[in-house]
């Protein structure tokens, strides 16, 4: 096992560590990377990208998806937008301040010089997507167009129309076609990693299903990079993907990589809400509504009870019977403060009584002032003189309509009400996490030869990320980081011959993944695997692991996880014909990926549980101040949590990794 | 919020595997689901009651393809009553939700057939051909790093605008589904739009577009005879036009010299 250490270089300044880095880290040479192989699982923006880049560096490639392509992976669905820290609007952005609000947003639970990589990289992430084509929004005179996003004062965020995610992804996938029929990546579709298989200590190949046909496969190489993503449909109800999961990375933990502040899971301020017991996922609105959308819940209970009667429309209420209520307590950051701030926002004021809809669970986004707003613009320079309020309105609806159009359209068709009619009702929900396989300044974990990447790993979020910040992360790794630093491992393994699969490393791996499948296929009970995921996720995981956390409940959820868990072993009905899993099966894969959901769901609350503190999205009912604003301790807890596993019956090991600030003061986090 | 309950009756494609002689439609009636469900979680509700009552159904939970549900991946396809993405206009379906249907309603599932598609099981089908199609030129040939300045070269807002229109497929195949020919000419002229419209994918924009087609043809798409209905089925409202685009763009590749 190699040295538990950060491995950041040293250098005189921060500015410089990367650059002085690159220049001095050792490379291998083209001749050598024709015989390298590395695996990339997932191909979401980190794992497109870094399968390209490195099959352009000359190294061979093999890529893994569970998806039938590569295309379909849940960056697909980020809508808002992409950091970088271009400075093109003049208004006072650099990469300093993009490190530094990324730090501060993290609520300084981050690793400074992750983060500052990241900030200094993220400038040629555009440059990279526009060469490759990415149709970015553009002003009138051809340059790029940008945004604001939470928790910060600049307008940094590039975005084209409200599905840059697609946008990012089809670039990343494209180059990464091009390498494919250049033969430098070989790409496996429909093919799940379900083992990690470690010969001598390094990382040397995977288990996969080919979910086509159920059978298990064996693949070598020289090194493993995960880039498989974010584990939030533990909760079940999450605005992940279906399909997204914790499997690669949580086998991986087993075979001894740390898992990094597994509790750091964000709740996204702004998500359709909960409409009924069927609900298989929720649906997120853009946090860049939040630039023109005011947030607001009735100041009075009797109004809050006569619109959840339905007996009054929210258009009716007059505005001093409004509680704008971040512009309330935020003023300087008022509807854009970050997300996790938001969102408990939202939670108190519906704790307290004041939220709408037939649940009371939701707040109000409105954008009845903006529509005015824009209109009036829009009217005087059309030089209209005293436009009617219809005038007016209409022309406002068109300048929303092109920001935000699909948007709205997405709310209509899931809603069937009519955001510029009406506003629109907002809850929050599990969206991102954090937390990930802990890795290295190289974005190495601790089995040499793993990577992570993306949102698979933990290292620049801290505990809680930034809007936009994702993209960036993801195409940051897979474009300008980890092509240069998996270097460092492959550098020592240029004389290490072709991995071979016929070892009984790789028969162990596989054998482990066969017993589990017969095992499950072999229950036959009587419960569905989604009706244990919605128990584990709705009724245990939310309710004691999600906004707000206590000691008490954390200790009840970890037993009711247990239990769960147990029960599942015995009662759960995988549908099959085949007793080994020779064959398409999507019940099978789900109770593969719900299976690995119960271990990790433990883990979570031994994590929220140790960190007897608030920070960022990591919520402790007993560490609060008066007013509810997260309480942070850095005395004590000024560090990553990287768990070792222990097994299943013991508690996980928990290695601590200081987090040093040199370049930033740690301070409360004020957006007041 | 009204909860209207109505009941349904489902006509399910079920096929398991691509020879199987019993491929045929299953009929499941009175399915009691709620208005407020997306079509995706009623096939849940279905997969859900034929799992608890194993005994009664022995073939087992229906297998569709889904994963965002929410209209971006292209994972999710289906032919419902006829339509690739069902009855609403520029909608998924898993972006369609169950208050446009009434009680008693029969609701035909049928999975998007075409040559280029090979079937899997029951709704499933094989559409890997698109991404042999993107492979064989649907990107601009650069490598990481070096690239200019973002604001180096300005696109004209019109420009970038009409490359996202184009290059808003989310290739989920309903345009072949929705063919009579089963041609991919949407998909592929969308990807040859959006890149050949940018200054940057000029470049090899005439190689690009031989290539593509090409491949499309090998592939065992058919030909396109201008019936419009991909346009019309389309989730994301792709506009034909991209094909006269495309056919434009071909005809005068075939008088360059690139290979």
């Amino acid at each position: 096992m190699k040295k538990f250490q950060s491995n950041v270089p040293e250098s005189e300044t921060l500015e410089d560590k990367w650059t002085e880095y690159r220049s001095r880290m050792p490379l291998v040479a083209p001749n050598n990377k024709r015989n390298i192989e590395v695996i990339v699982v997932g191909t979401g923006l980190a794992g497109a990208s870094a399968a390209a880049t490195l099959g352009e560096l000359g190294y061979q490639v093999k890529a893994f998806c569970f998806h039938d392509s590569p295309r379909r992976a849940h960056s697909i669905a980020a809508q808002g937008g992409i950091n970088a820290a271009k400075n093109y609007q003049n208004d006072g952005d650099s990469v300093y301040r993009l490190f530094y609000d990324t730090v501060k947003g993290g609520d300084y639970r981050s690793r400074e010089a992750n983060v500052h990589r990241l900030a200094e990289v993220s400038r040629n992430i555009i440059d990279q997507c526009v060469a490759q084509g990415v149709p970015f929004a553009r002003e009138y005179g051809g340059n790029l167009a940008n945004r604001s996003f939470g928790g910060v004062q600049v307008s940094r965020t590039f975005y084209a129309r409200g599905q840059t995610g697609q946008q990012l992804l089809i670039g990343a996938y494209s180059a990464l076609s091009r390498q494919i029929s250049l033969g430098n990546v070989v790409m496996y579709n429909r093919h799940e990693m379900l083992d990690l298989v470690v010969v001598e200590g390094k990382a040397r190949g995977i288990i996969a299903r080919n979910l086509l046909t159920g059978q298990l496969e064996r693949y070598g190489a020289h090194a493993v990079v995960l880039a498989t993503g974010g584990y939030g449909n533990v909760f079940y109800l999450s605005t992940n993907a279906m399909g997204s999961n914790v499997t690669a990375g949580w086998v991986s933990h087993k075979r001894g990589a740390y898992f990094a502040n597994p509790c750091y899971c964000q709740i996204h301020p702004t998500c359709i809400p909960v409409s009924g017991d069927y609900q298989s996922k929720l649906t997120l609105m853009s946090e860049s509504l939040r630039n023109d959308g005011r947030v607001w819940v009735p100041k009075h209970k009797k109004d809050v009870e006569a619109l959840r009667a339905g007996k009054m429309k929210p258009t009716e209420l007059s505005e001093e019977d409004r509680d704008y209520y971040l512009e309330r307590i935020y003023p300087a950051f008022g509807n854009l403060v970050p997300r996790d701030v938001a969102s408990r926002a939202a939670k108190y004021r519906c704790d307290d009584g004041y939220g709408v809809g037939s649940t009371g669970l939701a707040v109000y986004l409105d954008f009845a002032a903006a529509i005015l707003r824009y209109g009036k613009s829009a009217a005087t320079s059309q030089n209209l003189v005293n436009p009617s309020d219809e005038k007016i309105k209409e022309l406002g609806r068109a300048v929303v309509e092109k920001k935000y159009g699909n948007l709205f359209e997405m709310y209509e068709k899931i809603t069937g009400e009519d955001p510029y009619k009406t506003p629109m009702r907002i809850f929050p929900a599990v969206h991102y996490t954090m937390g990930g396989i802990w890795v290295d300044y190289n974005l190495e974990t601790s089995i040499p030869g793993l990577f992570a990447t993306g949102e698979s790993n933990f290292s620049d979020h801290g505990a809680n990320r930034l809007g936009a910040s994702a993209l960036m992360q993801g195409l940051a790794d897979g474009y300008f980081v980890l092509p240069y630093t998996i270097g460092v491992f492959l550098s020592k393994e240029i004389r290490t011959p072709k991995i071979s699969t016929d070892t009984p490393e790789f028969e162990e791996a596989q054998n482990n993944v066969q017993t589990k499948i017969n095992k499950l296929l072999s229950i036959n009970g009587t419960r569905s695997v989604e009706s244990y995921h919605r128990e584990l996720g709705v009724d245990i995981m939310w309710q004691y692991c999600g906004m707000a956390r206590n000691a008490e409940g954390l200790k009840i959820g970890r037993e009711k996880v247990r239990a769960l868990r147990e029960d599942f072993w015995k009662n759960v009905y995988v549908p099959h014909s085949d007793k080994d899993g020779h064959e398409f099966n999507p019940e099978l894969e789900k109770a593969l990926r719900v299976a690995d959901f119960f271990e990790l769901a433990e883990l979570m609350m031994v994590d929220a549980n140790d960190r007897k503190e608030s920070c960022g999205g990591h919520f402790r009912d007993e560490y609060a101040t008066a007013e509810g604003e997260a309480e942070r301790n850095d005395k004590d807890y000024a560090y990553v949590s990287a768990w070792e596993y222990n097994g299943l019956d013991d508690d996980p090991i928990l290695h601590k990794e200081k987090l040093e600030f040199k370049d930033i003061e740690l301070k409360t986090r004020s957006y007041k | 919020m009204a909860h209207e309950n109505i009941k349904v009756n489902l006509y399910v494609w079920r096929q398991n595997g691509p020879n199987d002689p019993n491929a045929g439609i299953k009929v499941y009636s009175d399915l009691e689901i709620n208005t407020h469900m997306s079509f995706l979680e009623m096939l849940d509700v279905l997969n859900t009651h034929i799992i608890e009552n194993k005994d009664k159904y022995p073939e087992g939970p229906v297998a569709f393809e889904h994963d965002c549900r929410e209209g971006i991946c292209g994972a999710c396809s289906l032919v419902i009553n006829g339509r690739p993405h069902g009855p609403m206009q520029g909608t998924t379906t898993c972006q369609l939700h169950m208050r446009h249907f009434n009680n008693g309603d029969n609701i035909y599932i049928e999975p998007f057939k075409a040559k280029a598609f090979p079937m899997i099981k029951d709704l499933v089908v094989d559409r890997s051909s698109f991404d042999k199609i993107i492979q064989a030129g649907g990107y601009i040939s650069v490598n990481t790093g070096g690239t200019p300045d973002g604001n180096a070269v300005p696109v004209p807002q019109d420009v970038s605008s009409e490359a996202m229109d184009a290059a808003a497929c989310i290739g989920c195949g309903a345009c072949v589904a929705a063919c009579p020919n089963a041609s991919a000419m949407l998909f592929t002229s969308a990807k040859v739009s959006h890149l050949g419209l940018l200054p940057q994918g000029k470049t090899e924009a005439a190689i690009r577009v031989k290539r593509m087609v090409s491949q499309m043809d090998n592939e065992g798409f058919g030909l396109c005879s201008n019936v419009g209905a991909c346009e019309a089925d389309c989730p994301k409202e792709i506009s034909i036009n991209n094909i006269a685009r495309m056919n434009r763009a071909y005809i005068s590749s075939t008088f360059t010299n690139d290979h």
